[in-house]
């Protein structure tokens, strides 16, 4: 790995996975983001240098404004950037045409978004089918696969449901499952819980965190600490570039929270019967 | 991805978003429908009123006070001498006796049975006239010779009149007054509707000197003549005019069935202008129709084609997509327009005479899906070329 020593994010991560080999899944480097609106010049990212690591559970956190989001959205290959270059891989993506980034993010890449940005009136098995769709999977195995996603995230009850009949957090499940029905390399979840309750909100992540224990890379982009401390790793954006990371030693086990939230519940439920 | 996978997501497509679907095809239906529904009723329309006037024969000739040529026709041209019975004698003194001579007088009268009143038309004629319109006798019959001679006052009924005037019982000798005037009733006809001497079954018939009294005139309206043989008319429309010209100047016209039809020709390619233009505009309400709902639901689309194109389609497979959704959503809702225009053509011949016509079916068809299939496309292909983030921010 060439990763110079002025590029302090990379090396820290180098650092910090000593024990593995640092195999970069992404690599970002000296990517800025221009938007020109009505004449005013906005610099959304001004240099962005970041290697994400194969296996690594990443949080990119800053206040809203800080760029964070067109980071993930550059990085997710939704939008080009004004400079620099991003690897997928190993493989430059950033000067692809159109068609072949599509292709790339339908097969390297999975999407998790606040608004979940389901089909509307289409049923989870369908949105889920939809990458699959793209990809060109005959339709007896999409049909297999999607289920199989749906049952990863516990859905498997609900496959025939519309998004408008399933709650905030089964729809985010249903969003995870079409994310991952790919076998993507990384998932990048954008404030997957934003639009969540707290319950929901722990599902959600320890669903995410499920997935990283299987292999997948996940890029979490969120303002609130809390849930980024569910990652190994903390990139702090503010203004549109790095300004510090963070290593978390223990990170925060969702599914541990869940299991305790769920014994609470359950023990106030059986206090209020008692009474 | 095979096309097949492209219409099963474009079906999937509709189904999810039915009521639209619904409203778009509308557009569709409707201005298929209108075309074809309104060239129907103009074309059926032109046929039944060119068919009345072949239908009197190819041999009839008609005289009119009046030169039609200089008049400018219509309101404007006024009568300085008008037809009198001393033509009517000129003629049938003149031509030869196998042509026949036919006057005729019309005029508005009351009619009165008992206490039922009645407005009316009359039209006066002599014995001939049975030749050259025709009519069906439920009872009775036409006025004779004899008749016409001396003015007698006998009448024959249209349907419409006996109707309003003897409901259901036999008028045959029965007496009425018109204008003041007694007259017996000595036959009653079949309803026919309108002719191109009007409404005939709101018309009663008699000799010509006693409606001349009725109406308080010596004056004729027209005069026709049945040429023998309906090769000969020209000749025999000329020797016509050779007979009048002496006692009436140029203050008369002698047209044949076949200038009438081209006179009305002109009025009835009027007709079908304005239906056409009226047709025209249900086509651009239709397309306007069309264009707005596909339109309007650009932002939620555009939404899904950021959806689609995030989880890796390519601009290819958000274009089959939508091209085959607005193929189909506009091909469907043309063949149903084509359906209801073409039925409603049908069921509409029990009032208007109507003809459904391809060119309107072809040209209404392919305008309404063209419109369709277009603004279904456009905003789509305009949206899929957005970055997919773009896409997906839509508002």
């Amino acid at each position: 790995m060439s990763v110079p020593q002025d590029r302090p994010a990379s090396a820290f991560a180098k650092d910090l996975t000593g024990s593995k080999i640092a195999r970069p899944v992404l690599t970002v480097t000296g990517v800025t983001k221009t938007y020109f609106l009505d004449e005013v010049v906005v610099h959304a990212l001004r240099g962005v240098d970041l290697d994400v690591n194969a296996g690594e559970m990443l949080a990119i956190m800053g206040p809203s404004g800080s760029g964070k989001s067109t980071l993930m959205h550059v990085i997710g290959l939704l939008d080009l950037p004004t400079s620099g270059t991003v690897k997928v891989e190993g493989e430059e993506v950033s000067d692809m045409e159109p068609n072949k980034l599509a292709a790339v993010r339908n097969k390297r890449i999975g999407f998790v978004f606040q608004a979940f940005n389901l089909l509307p009136r289409t049923t989870a098995l369908a949105n889920v089918e939809l990458p699959l769709i793209y990809a060109g999977v005959s339709s007896a195995d999409r049909a297999r696969l999607a289920k199989e996603a749906l049952e990863q995230v516990g859905l498997d009850d609900r496959i025939h449901h519309l998004p408008n009949q399933l709650s905030g957090g089964q729809q985010q499940r249903v969003a995870i499952a079409r994310a991952l029905v790919t076998k993507p390399s990384i998932v990048l979840a954008d404030e997957p819980t934003g639009n969540l309750d707290s319950r929901s909100g722990v599902e959600i992540m320890a669903i995410l965190q499920q997935l990283n224990s299987e292999g997948i890379t996940v890029v979490l982009v969120t303002h609130d600490h809390a849930v980024a401390s569910h990652g190994q790793r903390i990139i702090h954006l503010g203004d549109g570039s790095i300004v510090r990371q963070e290593t978390v030693l223990e990170p925060i086990d969702a599914k541990a929270n869940l299991e305790a939230m769920l014994a609470a519940a359950a023990v106030s439920e059986a206090a209020a019967e008692a009474r | 991805m095979n096309i097949w996978e492209s219409v099963r997501i474009a079906v999937r497509a509709l189904n999810a978003n039915r009521v639209r679907s619904l409203l778009t095809m509308l557009g569709v239906i409707i201005g298929v429908a209108a075309v074809i529904l309104l060239v129907a009723i103009g074309t059926g329309v032109q046929d039944e009123v060119t068919g009345t006037i072949e239908g009197l024969g190819s041999n009839l000739i008609f005289v009119f006070a009046g030169n039609m040529e200089d008049g400018g026709g219509g309101s404007g041209f006024s009568i300085n001498r008008p037809l009198t019975s001393a033509e009517v004698d000129l003629l049938a003194d003149r031509l030869s006796d196998e042509h026949r001579v036919v006057p005729v007088v019309q005029g508005p009268v009351t009619l009165r049975s008992g206490n039922r009143t009645m407005r009316s038309t009359v039209a006066g004629s002599n014995e001939y006239a049975e030749e050259v319109f025709t009519a069906d006798y439920i009872g009775g019959r036409h006025y004779r010779r004899s008749e016409v001679i001396a003015g007698s006052r006998v009448a024959i009924l249209g349907s419409r009149v006996r109707d309003n005037l003897f409901p259901f019982q036999d008028p045959i000798g029965r007496e009425i007054d018109i204008n003041g005037l007694r007259f017996t009733v000595i036959g009653h006809l079949a309803a026919q509707g309108g002719s191109l001497t009007g409404d005939q079954d709101n018309q009663i018939f008699m000799p010509l000197s006693a409606a001349q009294r009725v109406l308080g005139t010596t004056d004729l309206s027209s005069i026709i003549v049945r040429a023998a043989e309906a090769d000969r008319i020209d000749s025999v429309q000329a020797q016509i005019e050779r007979i009048l010209r002496p006692s009436l100047g140029e203050e008369f016209s002698v047209m044949t069935q076949e200038q009438t039809l081209g006179m009305l020709s002109t009025l009835l390619g009027t007709l079908t202008v304005m239906l056409a233009g009226i047709a025209g505009i249900s086509l651009l309400v239709g397309g306007v129709g069309i264009m707005n709902i596909m339109l309007v639901s650009v932002s939620e689309r555009t939404r899904e084609i950021g959806i689609r194109k995030a989880v890796g389609a390519k601009t290819y497979d958000i274009l089959i997509q939508f091209v085959i959704e607005a193929v189909m959503l506009s091909v469907l809702g043309g063949l149903i327009g084509v359906l209801i225009g073409w039925g409603g053509a049908l069921a509409l011949q029990a009032v208007v005479p109507t003809q459904v016509t391809a060119w309107a079916v072809g040209l209404a068809f392919f305008f309404s899906a063209g419109v369709g299939v277009f603004f279904g496309v456009y905003p789509a292909w305009r949206a899929s070329k957005l970055e997919p983030i773009a896409a997906l921010r839509y508002e």
